[in-house]
């Protein structure tokens, strides 16, 4: 093995990663070094210009900035990025270089495998990483500073993702507060469709979570504010209604979901506001989100039957178990990684020359024993001569026919076009047959 | 015991199972299969029972082996009808179960007693004690639902958020699937009830209602069940006041089916 990467070391392609996350950087060093989405094809470019970078792609998400390449030579690839990192943002290495992290070869396919999976997100298993990913991985394709390496690569990361999130329970629990208030009413009333939502006050996260009912087709959407302009101004953002604020009590006897975020220092709603309301609601039920600390609904109507009062922490707490729960899961999301990132080793390897040409005339030599034995076996009467002379034919046919293509894909020229011509040469003669239909081990 | 009825009880059995697993497990293709065993015990068993049937001439409810028998079948039977609606999954495991235990009491039970008297062989009877079967079974299935909502409800006040919260379906399921059986059981109880008055006038004449402890028992049940349905459409009751009362009617209910049985 030694010999053979010494002898290829001109045409090795090694896969390296290097960036910082969420883990790694403080968001002071994450801010200053994130790359918009105008930026990308410039960085691009740049770095393809570097001779030792053949390919290259970028991820750039408020918690992660990610350089995956190919490259001849890993240090200096290495080097590149971080000098080019460290002129591009004009800020000096020092103050980054500390918070990136190298991965090399199965590491580095580990870490995008995990990173698409949403193994090595902040919020494990959140689903967007993904489509930023892919996001950014179009735009490498576009300028086409992807190749065969990396295009498998990607591929196959966003195959694992798939499988990661399908086989395992990673993204099943809600692990934030508006998703955890839509998984409450679903408990509650089954369907949110129809279903009249009541904010109270505003707030980033009672708006979020209004939001996040209304695409769960919860509607409609009442609105109440102490100042009626600003409720104006909600509701129209939700295409709601605007209630006056001492209306409310009026309308707890049409909505189904009330959340709740006001800057009131006592509590908004007390027990004894509800009497007789249960009565006029007909007993459906009625499910309370208070986000608002100090605290707008007292807890004591929680008691009333068919009436559910959530606060944050209560919410809080149930994100927390579902956090556990993910976190549990994504031990399974790491075992299918596992098996992918052999999977891929192997391909990878198989892009050496000397296996493909080796493998190559396997292929062939066992084709020709395998016709010859068929051949031999319905002619009884050829002499023993006979057989050796068509023996030495088959071998010469099989030499001739493979000499151009062995020659060629020796001396085929460097960067991109070998490995494309010996992955094209590996699937042209279906040298990995195992590869892709092989059953994975099931987590 | 013959061969059918082993099958029936196998198979029930199996679904039970199938269901527990669906609950701990939470994997589809272990409900799809406790469904198709469900569905094949219970074709057997109305084949046992139409057998019966022919055999006896008589509808197999005249004594409490036949009648556990019928009972399993209409509980196994008002479930898969209720569930082509609601896909309450989970609640397969309660009713599989009891109908497992309904059929195996019924084959340790002695088997079709000596010739009854013809008195007993009636119309009325067969429709009073038929029709009462089928709304026991609906309400059994009204009561299990009732039993699951006291526990998701509670699981979602308390805001634990353990096992039932996550494999129990919603609130609103849980209360629909109770009212629907609720809506099928009580016209069946209503009718068994008249048809027992018609009956009881038939075998003692001129007496309608002779105020033994078994009749009025029989009356509370259909109060109580008259009540709840009552306020349910009037008041709007939902949730588990209603759930609560459910499981007491039925509660009710058995202690009538056993005093029945008794004397």
């Amino acid at each position: 093995m030694e010999a053979i990467e010494r002898r290829n070391m001109i045409a090795k392609r090694y896969i390296v990663a290097i960036g910082l996350n969420h883990k790694t950087a403080p968001v002071e060093v994450r801010e200053r070094l994130a790359f918009s989405g105008e930026d990308t094809p410039k960085v691009l470019k740049a770095m393809c210009r570097d001779a030792c970078v053949d390919e290259i792609a970028l991820f750039s998400t408020c918690n992660r900035v990610e350089f995956l390449l190919a490259t001849r030579d890993a240090s200096k690839a290495v080097e590149a990025v971080k000098d080019f990192m460290a002129e591009f943002k004009s800020t000096p290495r020092q103050t980054f270089e500390q918070a990136l992290y190298v991965y090399h070869g199965d590491e580095a396919v580990r870490h995008i495998f995990r990173v698409a999976a949403s193994l090595d997100s902040m919020v494990v298993g959140e689903p967007q990483i993904l489509g930023q990913i892919k996001d950014s991985y179009l735009q490498a394709c576009d300028y086409q500073t992807c190749g065969v390496v990396l295009n498998r690569l990607m591929h196959r990361s966003f195959s694992v993702a798939k499988r990661v999130r399908t086989e395992t329970g990673i993204g099943d629990h809600a692990v934030s507060i508006s998703y955890a208030a839509v998984e409450l009413g679903r408990k509650i009333f089954g369907e949110l469709e129809g279903k009249a939502v009541l904010l109270l006050g505003a707030g980033e996260m009672a708006e979020l979570a209004v939001e996040h009912l209304a695409n769960n087709r919860a509607q409609p959407i009442f609105v109440a504010n102490r100042t009626f302009e600003r409720g104006l101004e909600l509701a129209e953002k939700f295409r709601g209604t605007a209630i006056r604020f001492d209306e409310v009590r009026e309308y707890l006897k049409r909505v189904d979901i009330v959340i709740s975020s006001t800057g009131a220092p006592k509590y908004v709603l007390v027990r004894d506001d509800f009497k007789g309301l249960m009565r006029a609601r007909k007993n459906r039920p009625l499910f309370f989100i208070d986000i608002a600390v100090p605290r707008d609904i007292d807890p004591e109507i929680n008691r009333i039957d068919n009436v559910y009062v959530y606060d944050i922490d209560d919410l809080k707490s149930a994100i927390q178990e579902n956090i556990d729960e993910r976190q549990h899961e994504a031990l399974r999301g790491e075992r299918l990684v596992d098996a992918a990132v052999i999977q891929f080793r192997r391909w990878f390897q198989g892009l050496d020359v000397v296996p493909t040409i080796v493998g190559l005339r396997d292929k062939m030599e066992e084709i020709r024993k395998k016709e010859l034995k068929k051949t031999f076996g319905s002619l009884s009467s050829v002499s023993e001569e006979d057989r050796a002379a068509i023996d030495r034919l088959t071998a010469s046919l099989v030499n001739k026919i493979l000499h151009h293509p062995t020659v060629f894909l020796k001396n085929s020229g460097y960067k991109d076009e070998k490995s494309l011509y010996i992955d094209l040469t590996r699937r042209l003669f279906n040298l990995d047959e195992s590869d892709e239909h092989e059953p994975e081990p099931k987590g | 015991m013959s061969l059918l009825f082993a099958l029936t009880i196998a198979c029930y059995i199996a679904s039970s199972l199938g269901y527990q697993g669906y609950i701990l497990f939470q994997k589809r293709p272990i409900y799809r299969v406790a469904n198709i065993l469900l569905w094949l015990g219970f074709l057997c068993h109305t084949v046992v029972m139409g057998m019966q049937y022919i055999k006896t001439g008589h509808v197999p409810v005249q004594n409490l082996h036949e009648t556990l028998s019928t009972f399993g079948w209409a509980v196994v039977g008002v479930f898969l009808v209720l569930q082509l609606k609601y896909h309450l999954m989970v609640l397969g495991a309660l009713v599989a179960p009891l109908a497992t235990l309904c059929v195996i009491i019924a084959s340790m039970l002695p088997g079709p007693p000596v010739e009854m008297a013809p008195v007993f062989r009636g119309l009325w009877l067969t429709l009073h004690v038929g029709t009462l079967i089928v709304g026991n079974a609906a309400f059994a299935i009204a009561c299990f639902a009732g039993i699951l909502y006291l526990i998701q409800e509670r699981a979602i006040k308390d805001k634990r958020r353990g096992f039932f919260f996550r494999r129990l379906p919603s609130l609103k399921l849980l209360d629909s699937m109770g009212y629907a059986s609720l809506v099928v059981g009580f016209p069946m109880l209503t009718f068994g009830v008249i048809t027992g008055v018609i009956y009881a006038q038939m075998i003692r004449p001129g007496q309608f209602w002779a105020w033994n402890p078994k009749e009025i028992l029989g009356g509370i049940t259909w109060l109580v069940y008259a009540v709840l349905l009552h306020e349910r459409l009037a008041v709007g009751w939902q949730g588990r006041r209603a759930a609560i009362m459910t499981i007491v009617g039925f509660v009710i209910l058995l202690l009538t089916f056993f005093l029945f049985f008794q004397g």
